[in-house]
């Protein structure tokens, strides 16, 4: 059977991974390839990356950057930001990345979505959305122009399905950094009107967020950015808790399989008697 | 043993970085990205890589004349060779994407659009688990917890007698194949982490 995503959403911005709150506030958290490289050993099932400068600057991809980063990187690696002809796309993906990533050009020139397709299949084509709420409305939410669009995710979502587009990356802009659990009532929106798989995004908090999308709505895969960057093994520790409730993969011998959890699902120490016992445990190194 | 050439095949499209650096990993040196005929007559093993659709792949393939020299290679000298997604795809009798396409015609068998109960979305994508039917040699390492990431909107329908594995997404999706020397998955290894690193060495293990 096929396993729900857990996905790790990196925002990078002038080169650095960032924390984004609210599509506003950005703090600096790292280099790139040392966040993918973490993740990547934690277990994590796919990583974004998108750069957020290069659109805004009018830049090229970075290539180089990329290069360093799909080093680090055995699991799929989309990458996004500053795309708007196949050509890069091309270069793209001689540097590493797996599937692309669309947000501007998807608003600005939607032809290149059916023109990518062509070239390197739909299942390449990853088109994101930002959603914001609008007199009680989700519209659509160009960030370059910091404004909202007359026109409602779920609609632009179908469109972009038609187009060619192979998977759609949901992100709730008020939900984003927030906390506050990912937004239902938007992402059931986007999963009934598209037969594509949608990863969602915005808001996770704790393993609780996750189990609870993928319960209550239809998406494919669930994403956090700043969620996964500020504890250990935090990958892990998440996915053994959303195993419980989801299907998800989780082949690492660090499974947290025998740990309790306290409300926010902070590992509690193990009793003396475990550790006790642990000390006569070998690990041996897995081969490959 | 890490001392086999290796060709990865170039013909434009695909993700050559993520295979070379997969392979890379496990400690191969002698690894060549190369469209050469002396370069694939000269490797131990060849990889026909994916990501990219099933026309354009193999009209770049035909463009290069690689087919002439992928043929002689494979089907006489008897060369291993591992196709991967639409590299996979590429071995069959003639696929449905984009219109039909003849392919290298080397497992009988079509690409068919993914057409699926509703609950099923399509492109197929994430991390699904294989039901192995032939262990020897691509799932040696990966008898147990076999579950690869696959990201496909096509599959291969081929004779049962070739299928090496498949995975259950609301049909028999086949997942792996061979035929002799020709091999093919269409998950891609380079991205399913240990057990992807695992079933390039039992592959490269089983060539001597």
């Amino acid at each position: 059977m096929l396993k729900k995503r857990i996905v790790a959403n990196l925002v990078v911005k002038d080169g650095i991974v960032v924390q984004s709150k609210n599509f506003k506030n950005y703090l600096p958290i790292g280099k790139p390839e040392i966040a993918v490289e973490f993740l990547n050993q934690w277990g994590i099932d796919e990583i974004i990356l998108t750069d957020i400068s290069a659109s805004f600057n009018s830049t090229l991809p970075d290539f180089e950057m990329l290069k360093k980063v799909a080093k680090k990187c055995f699991v799929p690696l989309t990458v996004g930001g500053g795309i708007n002809h196949v050509n890069h796309i091309k270069k793209l993906m001689n540097s590493g990345a797996d599937k692309i990533s669309l947000n501007q050009s998807a608003i600005n020139n939607p032809k290149l979505i059916t023109e990518a397709a062509k070239v390197f299949g739909d299942q390449c084509i990853v088109i994101s959305i930002d959603a914001i709420i609008e007199n009680n409305h989700f519209k659509v939410f160009d960030y370059i122009n910091k404004k909202a669009l007359n026109i409602s995710p779920a609609k632009f979502a179908k469109e972009v399905q038609d187009l060619g587009a192979g998977e759609i990356l949901i992100n709730s802009v008020d939900r984003d950094g927030s906390y506050l659990g990912f937004d239902i009532e938007l992402i059931n929106s986007i999963c009934d009107a598209v037969t594509i798989p949608v990863i969602c995004c915005g808001g996770a908090k704790n393993a609780n967020d996750f189990i609870e999308v993928l319960k209550k709505t239809n998406a494919s895969a669930a994403s956090a950015s700043n969620f996964f960057h500020f504890t250990e093994h935090s990958v892990n520790i998440t996915k053994a808790n959303i195993l419980k409730k989801i299907n998800v993969r989780l082949e690492t011998f660090a499974d947290y399989s025998n740990n309790e959890f306290d409300l926010d699902f902070r590992l509690n120490k193990k009793s003396d008697d475990i550790l006790e016992k642990m000390l006569f445990i070998k690990i041996e190194a897995e081969i490959i | 043993m890490t001392n086999q050439k290796i060709a990865i095949i170039d013909y434009g499209v695909g993700n050559v970085h993520s295979v070379i650096n997969a392979i890379n990993y496990l400690g191969y040196k002698k690894i060549k990205v190369s469209d050469e005929e002396s370069v694939i007559n000269d490797a131990d093993v060849l990889i026909l890589p994916g990501v990219g659709a099933f026309d354009e792949s193999i009209k770049n393939l035909r463009d290069k004349n690689l087919h002439h020299i992928l043929n002689e290679v494979v089907l006489v000298k008897k060369k291993p060779i591992l196709g991967i997604c639409v590299g996979m795809q590429m071995l069959a009798t003639y696929s449905e994407e984009n219109g039909i396409h003849e392919g290298l015609d080397w497992i009988k068998g079509r690409v068919k659009k993914l057409v699926l109960p509703k609950e099923f979305a399509i492109p197929h994508v994430g991390w699904n688990n294989v039901n192995i039917v032939k262990t020897e040699p691509l799932f040696e390492r990966n008898k147990e917890n076999s579950h690869f990431y696959f990201d496909h909107s096509y599959y291969f329908d081929c004779e049962a007698n070739y299928i090496a594995g498949f995975c259950d997404y609301g049909k028999k999706v086949t997942a792996a194949v061979q035929n002799g020397n020709i091999f093919g998955v269409q998950f891609h290894p380079e991205k399913s982490q240990i057990n992807g690193l695992k079933l390039f060495k039992g592959f490269f293990n089983s060539i001597s």
